[in-house]
This record gives structure tokens, C-alpha cells and sequence, in this order.
């Protein structure tokens, strides 16, 4: 379990993430959402030790993550960032296999190329694991980055906005992969997202973030209604049931 | 060719080159032909590992392939100590004299100086590294300005010997320098050792070697000061020589073409060592020194990694 417990962050004077407190709950996907600059991505980054906390305590299973080494940490936790621009060049597998470095320290064993083949096979990427990241669309990046996450092989994986630039296919192929660590291989995964019908269909738990605090947490079906999305998205969003799915009609 | 093949065919290279050095024209004076080519040649050897390893891992640690250890200003530093030093006590003072002083001072202002450059950066979050190379790259320029105006108003005579440590020389290593600097250097290639897996993930960006475990403050804090004190014993050394580094380590990254941090060191290395002794052998046989040293490797790497990047039109 991840406990995030009165939690604040400033940047000179403003306060990007306000006196927060969280609990998240192991086996689940717990989706993150609200408005620009709600502190989604300040908060999973605090979660995961990418950024320093001014306030409030942080413990996953039960063990603060100041007063953990941080190559212990990386067996526990891992995070996949918006933005990864990588500067140097390198294959799918040679990624992938940066993913065992919390085990390895650089010398892969016959173990770590175990979990380097499953993670590769996971997303669907061996015919093009010796192609370099260069020479990929944005969806194939996006699997390969994902499938180096899978290889950390942690507990607890923390993905910032991982279908920002995908087309329709690849975030429903992305989704139901984490859909699938969860139920098969059960991980705990948290994740930011923006399309609230991704969250809806795809999330056991919504926390939904504004100006920093939480405004409503709780199961899926319990979140996406019309009058707590008005409240944090300040938008009349009617809400159709397909099949059952609950799906927002936010674009006019 | 697989990294191994590579790195040893630069290796013959490397050595058929000091063989080259150390024969030529050699006339059968021996005695007093290897000791004084012997000291010279592993003076090259020393400073070149020494630039190509600081600049390939200040290039991992900045992710910028265009960025050399010279931009914090470790050079301008060091050259400012010099005028400094000659300005206020004169050429024959003693520490201008004493070549182990002049040397433990050279190297601890500059120490001292990424040290306090390193302080300013970490004390406080959300600097990153380039601001970091900002304020040592305005720091630079003020040693640079410090150090010219120091210089037009010296005597004349004291400016000639400023202008002999202005620019990176091999012909008159001081020998007693030189082993200190060799004991000094192995130490900081044995602390250093353990951080070269590191380097890898490094090269990932911060957000990622976090992630991976890598305690990245401590990690980087450690290698810059590695850095600065492999430079500082270069320069003191031999004079301002880290024009060597981008291109050494640019042309090891197109004839390695890894991410893997030990065979680019080593290539690096190698790299820089071939370069070093090859102009060096120009320099002195063929322009019989009239052309300064980084001239001549400028010129010839140059083209070098012209050619790499024209016949390679796909970005690497």
C-alpha cells in the first residue's frame, strides 16, 4: 500500500500541491485526474522520489521513502515520466534492459535476460527489439519505455500521462496491458490521465485532483458522475452508459 | 569489427605510435634519447587518458555532446592563477619557481573553485546543471578579463612567462611534477571505477536514473569533483589542453558507436592517446616546432570527424 500522508509542495509562493493525504490500494489502478496544474504529475513525482517533499511523509508498505536507500527503492517503485527524450542511442532491448539495472548493476545474469525476453514479449515487441528508438512512432516508443518499466519488475509502477501522443489504438493497447499486470501479474499501478474516459473504463480507483487538493477519491462508477466532474472540471458533462461502461460526452 | 576488435586496433595503433616516437632518427644515443622521449610520451599518455576521461563523463553527466570541463572554467582559472602569481611576486618568486608549490596551487584554487561551483548548485533545489555550467561559463569570462588586464600591464619580460604556460606544451615536462601527478591520477581512476555503471544510466537523463536507483545528487556531485581534479592536472601539467576532449570524445562515440561507457572510455582513451602522439610526432618532424600541437590535432581531427559525420548522414 502507498500511504501519502499530509503532503505540500511549493514553488516560491504557490502551493502546487496542498496538504494532500492518499491512500492507495495494492492490486488496484488508481487514476489520477483533474485540470492543468492540479498536481497530478508533482504528486506522483513526490510519490516516487523524482521531486523532494516540503511537508508530510510518503511510506510504501509501511516504509517511508526518505529513509530508503534509493537502489532498494527501485526493486519497489518505478516511474515513467511525460517526457523522455532520450539523447543517446540505443535498441529497444538495450532499454529494456536498463530496466534490470536495480538487480544487475550492469552485469546482466541469465535471470535478468529472463525477465528482459518476458518483458519484450509482454508488449508485443520482439519482431523490432533490435531497431533503434529513433526509428519508432511514438506508440512503439511509448510500449518500449513501458516494457523497460515491466523489466524493473516492481511492485508499485507510477506512470505520468503514458498515453499523451498515442492514437486511439495504442492507448487502448497500452491500457489493457496495464489492465492485464494488474490482474495477472498483480501490480499496483498509478497513473495520470487525462481522458476521463480511459480512467472510467479502464481505473478500480479515481482520485481526482484541483489546485493542488484533493477534491473527490473513491471508486470509479462513484466518481464519474455528472455533478462531482462539474465540480472539478467546472463543466456540464452529461454521462451516456455504454454497455457498462460509463462514458463522458465532454467535447461540445 | 565487434568493441574488442575496435579497442584493439586502436591499442596497436596507440602503441606503434609511442614505438614510432620514441625510435625516429634516434641515432643509436640511447641513453639519452629514451629517457628524455620516455618522460615526454608518458607525460602524452597521462594527460590524454586524463582529458578524453573527464570530458566523457562530463558530456554523460551534462547529456551534451558539445560541452567540454573547459566551459566551468577551469582553464581561465588556471591561467588567471599564472598572471596572478607573476603580477604580484614576480616570475622569480617562489612559488613561480617551485614547481611542486606552483602546482599544489594551481590544483587547489581550482579544486576549490568547482567545489563552491558544485555548492551553489546543490544547496538549492530546482537548479539544475545547466545553470550550473552558466555561472561557471560567466565565471570564465571574468577570469579571462581579470587575466588579460593583468597582463597588459605587466613588464614585458614577465609576459613572456605567462605566455609559455598559455598554451598546452610537451617540451619541457617537469619530471618530479610528473610522478606526482601519476600517483595522483591512478588513485582517481581507482575511486572512480566503481562509478563508471553508472555512467550508462546517466546517459538516460536524470529522471531515469533516479528511477533506477541511482543516488544522482551524490553520483554527479562526486564525478564533477573528479573531473575538476583531473583537469586541474592536466592543465598544471602541460598548460590548457581540454580542446582535446570534445573532439576525442565525439570521434570515440562515431568509431564506438556503444552506450556503454567502459568500451567508450577506452576508446576515448585511445583515442586521445594516437592523437596526442601522432601530432606530437608531427609537430616535431615534420614542422620542426613551429606549429603549436593543438593546431595540428585540431586540424587533423577535424577533418576526421568531418568525414564521420558526411559519411554517416543518419543521426546517431
Amino acid at each position: 500500500m502507498v500511504e501519502v500522508m499530509n503532503v505540500s509542495k511549493q514553488y516560491q509562493s504557490k502551493k502546487v500541491v496542498d496538504n494532500v493525504s492518499v491512500k492507495i490500494r495494492k492490486g488496484t489502478i488508481t487514476s489520477f485526474i483533474g485540470p492543468n496544474g492540479a498536481g497530478k504529475s508533482t504528486l506522483l513525482s513526490i510519490v516516487s522520489r523524482l521531486i523532494a517533499k516540503d511537508q508530510g511523509e510518503v511510506k510504501i508498505d509501511d516504509v517511508d521513502i526518505s529513509k530508503t536507500k534509493s537502489d532498494e527503492l527501485a526493486k519497489k517503485v518505478s516511474i515513467l515520466k511525460q517526457s523522455n527524450n532520450i539523447t543517446i542511442r540505443l535498441t529497444i532491448r538495450d532499454l529494456v534492459s536498463f530496466g534490470r539495472f536495480p538487480y544487475s548493476q550492469g552485469r546482466l545474469t541469465k535471470e535478468d535476460k529472463k525477465y528482459i525476453d518476458e518483458a519484450i514479449s509482454y508488449m508485443e515487441l520482439e519482431d523490432i527489439q533490435d531497431k533503434f528508438l529513433d526509428q519508432l512512432s511514438g506508440g512503439q516508443r511509448q510500449r518500449a519505455h513501458i516494457a523497460m518499466v515491466i523489466a524493473q519488475d516492481t511492485e508499485y509502477i507510477l506512470l505520468d500521462e503514458p498515453l499523451n501522443n498515442l492514437d486511439m489504438k495504442h492507448s487502448v493497447q497500452i491500457m489493457k496491458v496495464l489492465r492485464r499486470m494488474v490482474d495477472e501479474l498483480g501490480k499496483t499501478i498509478v497513473i495520470v490521465l487525462h481522458d476521463i474516459n480511459f480512467a472510467s473504463c479502464y481505473s478500480d480507483f479515481i482520485v481526482a485532483l484541483k489546485d493542488g487538493k484533493i477534491v473527490r477519491e473513491g471508486p470509479a462508477q462513484e466518481i464519474i458522475t455528472n455533478s462531482v466532474l462539474k465540480e472539478i472540471y467546472d463543466m456540464d458533462i452529461p454521462i451516456n452508459c455504454v454497455g457498462d461502461k460509463k462514458i463522458c460526452v465532454y467535447f461540445t | 569489427m565487434g568493441y574488442r576488435g575496435k579497442l584493439i586496433t586502436l591499442s596497436i595503433i596507440a602503441i606503434g605510435l609511442v614505438a614510432l616516437y620514441l625510435t625516429i632518427g634516434a641515432n643509436g644515443n640511447w641513453d639519452y634519447v629514451l629517457p628524455r622521449r620516455g618522460y615526454k610520451i608518458a607525460a602524452i599518455v597521462l594527460t590524454g587518458a586524463t582529458i578524453a576521461f573527464s570530458t566523457m563523463v562530463f558530456q554523460t553527466i551534462t547529456n551534451n555532446r558539445i560541452l567540454t570541463p573547459s566551459i566551468i572554467g577551469l582553464d581561465s582559472l588556471y591561467l588567471l592563477i599564472q598572471t596572478f602569481i607573476i603580477f604580484t611576486f614576480g616570475s622569480l618568486s617562489v612559488v613561480m619557481i617551485n614547481k611542486h608549490l606552483n602546482f599544489a596551487v594551481s590544483i587547489g584554487f581550482m579544486v576549490i573553485f568547482a567545489w563552491l561551483l558544485f555548492k551553489l548548485l546543490f544547496n538549492r533545489e530546482g537548479r539544475n546543471i545547466y545553470f550550473l555550467l552558466l555561472v561557471g561559463l560567466v565565471f570564465g569570462t571574468l577570469f579571462g578579463s581579470l587575466t588579460t588586464f593583468m597582463q597588459v600591464l605587466i613588464d614585458p619580460n614577465e609576459f613572456l612567462m605567462v605566455q609559455n604556460r598559455m598554451f598546452a606544451s610537451f617540451n619541457n615536462v617537469n619530471t618530479d611534477l610528473f610522478w606526482t601527478s601519476v600517483m595522483l591520477v591512478i588513485i582517481i581512476f581507482i575511486y572512480s571505477y566503481r562509478y563508471i555503471k553508472y555512467l550508462d544510466i546517466l546517459s538516460l537523463g536524470k529522471e531515469h536514473a533516479v528511477n533506477l536507483g541511482v543516488n544522482y545528487d551524490q553520483v554527479v556531485k562526486r564525478l564533477l569533483i573528479v573531473i575538476a581534479i583531473l583537469v586541474a592536472i592536466a592543465t598544471a601539467l602541460v598548460g590548457p589542453i581540454t580542446f582535446l576532449g570534445l573532439l576525442v570524445a565525439n570521434v570515440a562515440h562515431e568509431f564506438m558507436k556503444t552506450y556503454q561507457h567502459k568500451y567508450l572510455i577506452a576508446g576515448a582513451v585511445l583515442i586521445s592517446i594516437v592523437a596526442l602522439v601522432g601530432g606530437q610526432l608531427i609537430v616535431e618532424r615534420i614542422f620542426a616546432f613551429s606549429t603549436p600541437l593543438s593546431v595540428i590535432i585540431n586540424f587533423v581531427g577535424g577533418v576526421y570527424f568531418l568525414y564521420l559525420l558526411l559519411r554517416e548522414t543518419k543521426k546517431w
